[in-house]
């Protein structure tokens, strides 16, 4: 082979390998940082720090859990990282940006939310509940184009909800309502999904079918979903990556890595519950 | 409905005398012409401004409030108004003279009225946002009224009695007896009004799914905010001061529109409760005047006999009443 040729095939490897190297960076981008990040409440009188020293990264196409005790400060962080509340010191980074410099409607375009609240009396149907999610795009008077109708219809299909699109929201059960709400978030067509304690209500038959949802999704259209349970048995099975309160610590990591380096152990302070590692379950003695 | 409305009234003049008139012909005879100029059309035209502001008023409360008793009777801005007016009335025998004719023009109760009704707003807003409990914002309105009343109730026992019969004659609500110039002035606020309601469709839409949700779809919620009640106040203030407080309007005919249309759009509720507020407003003003009867009946009474059956009727009709 000519030297010539050799040299020109070098440089197609090489162009592949960047070219390798640039999907595999898109397929691992990063959403959300935080940066040396405290959290907790600041008063007058006295400064209540909850979770101190976050470095927390969200990447594209993964479905991340957050778990803790209650009152561990799961809602604090959570409030903290979609710029609800001010952190104590440390930043929050969305899309390389500082999300304290957002403007509502540019962070309502990066990040969409499911809250655990109820929603206020309505005559709402399904479809006009997602489309509110088209909100940060439409005009002055939120009319819908063609663009955002088709984007309601690919959140409906996406749920699996579409045939419950002329219902009113309050004549569906509550497991359906969840996935209407996750089809709300979608339409907002945000890189980044939050969701607040989704599966609580919910029987063990529709937990497992929104986890899986949520799984598929976060598969399918790459997006990032950050989303605090209490279903610690089911997210360890079902989440890429995991987060961990304690009072002491708060870790991110994949689930077996967490097992393997004990770390659900310490959830919980209290002698009647241990963690098998074997089962990759929690055991009340 | 509007042109009904000028056709009946306690003088009989017939339909064909009535277009004739409208159009600018010559009435066979020229009081009935009169009549139609100078009573009927204005206060026809009232009554389609009183109608629509204070239900598109009532929409928004409702709304905003996430609350379906809300409105701008019961959340207490009519009484804000209301004292602000009695104070302006009755009181105004203790300041000078001068003063005391520009605050007793006709602007000068229009002022009172929307800043007092403003004012009670403000302080509505100020308990929604400490206690928010929808159930204490209603409470807060009925202690607010019943304040009111007794306020009321002490300056009527030291002012004369001319003073307290256009007091009275005020908060029975009137329909009639404006000027072209009010007619006008209202007209503007009312405007002002509507197209402010216009623009928070989008925020209210929002606001529908809860403070929280809105705000994570990029709405600036204090600014959405302060723009509907804004816009209620100038609705509920200036119609208060004009037409006197005028009951159930606002909070029944937002209701008949969500009940038939059966919707939360309020692109579409904006429509439907403006135009029934239009029709059911001319519609009480023509039974107040009741073809065959003399006298004229106050038109706080007819909106409330009327208005509380037909709410009640949906209710039973409809069960989900949302």
């Amino acid at each position: 082979m000519a030297v010539n040729e050799k040299k020109k095939l070098s440089v197609i490897i090489k162009k592949l390998k960047s070219l390798a190297l640039f999907f595999g960076n898109f397929n691992m981008k990063n959403i959300l940082t935080t940066s040396n990040l405290s959290i907790g409440y600041k008063s007058k009188k006295e400064t209540v720090t909850i979770a101190e020293n976050l470095n927390l990264n969200l990447d594209a196409g993964k479905l991340i859990s957050l778990i803790g005790a209650n009152g561990i400060g799961k809602s604090t962080l959570l409030r903290t990282i979609t710029g609800i509340q001010k952190p104590l010191s440390g930043n929050v980074f969305l899309n390389d940006k500082d999300i304290a410099s957002f403007k509502p409607l540019e962070l309502a375009q990066n990040l969409a939310l499911v809250l655990t609240e109820k929603l206020p009396p309505s005559n709402l149907t399904v479809f006009e509940l997602v489309a509110l999610g088209r909100q940060p795009y439409t005009n002055w008077i939120g009319t819908l184009n063609p663009e955002d109708i088709t984007k309601v219809n690919e959140a409906l299909e996406l749920t699996q909800i579409s045939h419950l699109a002329r219902k009113k929201h309050f004549e569906i059960s509550d497991g359906q309502l969840q996935k209407v709400l996750i089809a709300r978030a979608l339409a907002q067509d945000t890189p980044l999904i939050i969701l607040d304690e989704p599966t609580t209500h919910l029987d063990l038959l529709h937990k497992v079918s929104l986890f899986k949802l949520l799984k598929k999704l976060t598969q399918e259209t790459q997006k990032c979903i950050l989303f605090s349970t209490h279903d610690i048995d089911l997210a360890i099975q079902l989440s890429d990556e995991m987060i961990i309160m304690t009072p002491e610590s708060v870790i991110q990591d994949e689930p077996c890595n967490l097992i393997s380096k004990g770390s659900f152990a310490t959830l919980f302070k209290d002698e009647h519950i241990t963690f098998d590692a074997e089962k990759g379950k929690f055991i009340v003695n | 409905m509007f042109f009904l409305d000028i056709s009946l009234g306690s003088v009989t003049i017939p339909f064909k005398e009535v277009c004739t008139s409208l159009t600018g012909g010559n009435a066979s005879k020229s009081t009935w012409e009169y009549i139609i100029i100078n009573y009927r059309l204005p206060k026809a035209i009232t009554a389609v401004l009183v109608g629509v502001g204070l239900s598109i008023s009532g929409l928004l409360m409702q709304t905003l409030f996430r609350n379906p008793l809300a409105g701008p009777d019961v959340l207490g801005l009519s009484s804000g108004a209301i004292l602000a007016v009695a104070v302006v009335i009755l009181g105004a025998g203790l300041l000078p003279s001068f003063l005391n004719e520009i605050v007793l023009s006709a602007y000068g109760i229009v002022l009172a009225s929307t800043l007092g009704s403003i004012s009670v707003l403000l302080l509505v807003l100020l308990v929604a946002q400490r206690l928010r409990n929808t159930m204490a914002i209603l409470i807060v309105g009925l202690m607010f009224g019943s304040f009111t009343s007794a306020i009321v109730g002490v300056l009527t026992y030291f002012s004369s009695a001319e003073q307290l019969q256009r007091f009275t004659f005020w908060s029975l609500g009137n329909l009639g007896n404006l000027p072209w110039a009010s007619i006008f002035v209202l007209a503007v606020c009312v405007a002002i009004g509507l197209l402010l309601s216009i623009s928070s469709i989008k925020p209210l839409n929002a606001l529908l799914l809860g403070e929280n949700y809105a705000k994570s779809m990029g709405l600036n919620y204090k600014k959405a905010q302060l723009l509907i009640i804004f816009a209620t106040s100038i609705l509920a203030g200036s119609i208060t001061a004009f037409a006197g407080p005028i009951a159930f309007i606002g909070l029944a005919v937002p209701h008949i529109a969500k009940l038939t249309f059966q919707t939360s759009n309020h692109a579409i509720l904006y429509w439907s409760t403006f135009f029934y507020g239009a029709i059911i407003m001319l519609f009480c003003d023509i039974a107040s005047q009741f073809p065959g009867l003399d006298t004229t009946l106050p038109i706080n009474a007819i909106t409330s006999i009327i208005g509380a059956p037909v709410v009640v009727w949906l209710l039973m009709k409809k069960r989900n009443f949302q």
